[in-house]
């Protein structure tokens, strides 16, 4: 179990780290390559955590699809390539103490809540033949009320960002 | 493998993005803070579903994933027509509906 431990360690290091790049960098797009990074990071928790399947659709929907949604957005609003100096609030410093309370008590109740309980060892990977059996048997109604949602969700978006 | 250092990571990760949204101007900015924070629950949802021995946490997992991508398409629609009519995506001209 130490080399998943040490695999988590380095991973979550680099994940903080380009979390933290993402919320104070000042160009857009740089933000937004560090923030694939994050979600890299995250795909290869998922590796760590036995869920193969996630970690893949992460990678295909995350880095593929929205990372490509981003960018097109942050070049059709016509942000400059270049550092900008106005990307935060005037008020952004008040986001410190409210992040840092609330980091304070999630961690204060996640640590009296499960305190040093281990992960079970040596769990098998989930297949994604399993997941599909969840999917299609007990969640099939939650899984056609999602179809629907990206349906109103791609309407929607066309239908906004038309020129009339 | 502890659950607590999974947990800890991904309240880490949400608490940046709480520190995104409120401190950052650009439209485009807070959306990817938000995505940061979505990133940080799906890390919850595999962890307990490790620690559960069960798959319901990889179902929402996924579900998530979907939702969250449908949200930034319409999310970036937003923008992009808050940028067409005011040439601007800075949230803190956005007012109108201020008391």
């Amino acid at each position: 179990m130490v080399a998943q431990n040490i695999a988590f360690g380095i991973v979550a290091a680099i994940m903080v780290w380009g979390a933290l790049r993402v919320v104070t960098v000042k160009n857009v797009v740089h933000a937004a390559l560090w923030l694939v990074l994050v979600l890299a990071g995250a795909a290869a928790q998922y590796v760590i955590l036995a869920a193969e399947f996630v970690a893949i659709t992460q990678v295909l929907v995350y880095i593929g699809a929205v990372m490509v949604l981003f960018l097109f957005g942050t070049m059709l609003t016509r942000a400059r390539i270049g550092a900008e100096q106005e990307l935060n609030n005037n008020s952004w410093w008040l986001g410190v103490p409210s992040a840092g309370i609330l980091l304070g008590v999630i961690t204060l109740a996640l640590v009296s809540g499960f305190g040093d309980e281990e992960l079970p060892k040596d769990a098998a990977v989930v297949t994604t033949q399993e997941i599909s059996d969840q999917i299609f048997g007990p969640y099939l109604l939650p899984f056609w009320a999602l179809s629907f949602v990206l349906l109103v969700a791609v309407i929607g978006a066309i239908v906004l960002a038309r020129k009339d | 493998m502890l659950v607590n250092q999974f947990l800890i990571l991904a309240a880490v990760l949400f608490c940046i993005g709480v520190y995104g949204v409120i401190a950052r101007r650009n439209a485009v900015m807070v959306l990817m803070s938000i995505e940061l924070i979505l990133n940080s629950v799906n890390l919850n949802l595999i962890a307990f579903a490790l620690r559960n021995g069960s798959v319901d946490g990889h179902i929402f997992a996924l579900y998530i994933i979907a939702v969250a991508a449908a949200e930034v398409g319409v999310g970036l629609a937003l923008v992009l027509l808050v940028y067409r009519n005011r040439k601007s995506i800075g949230l803190e001209e956005l007012s109108e509906m201020k008391g």
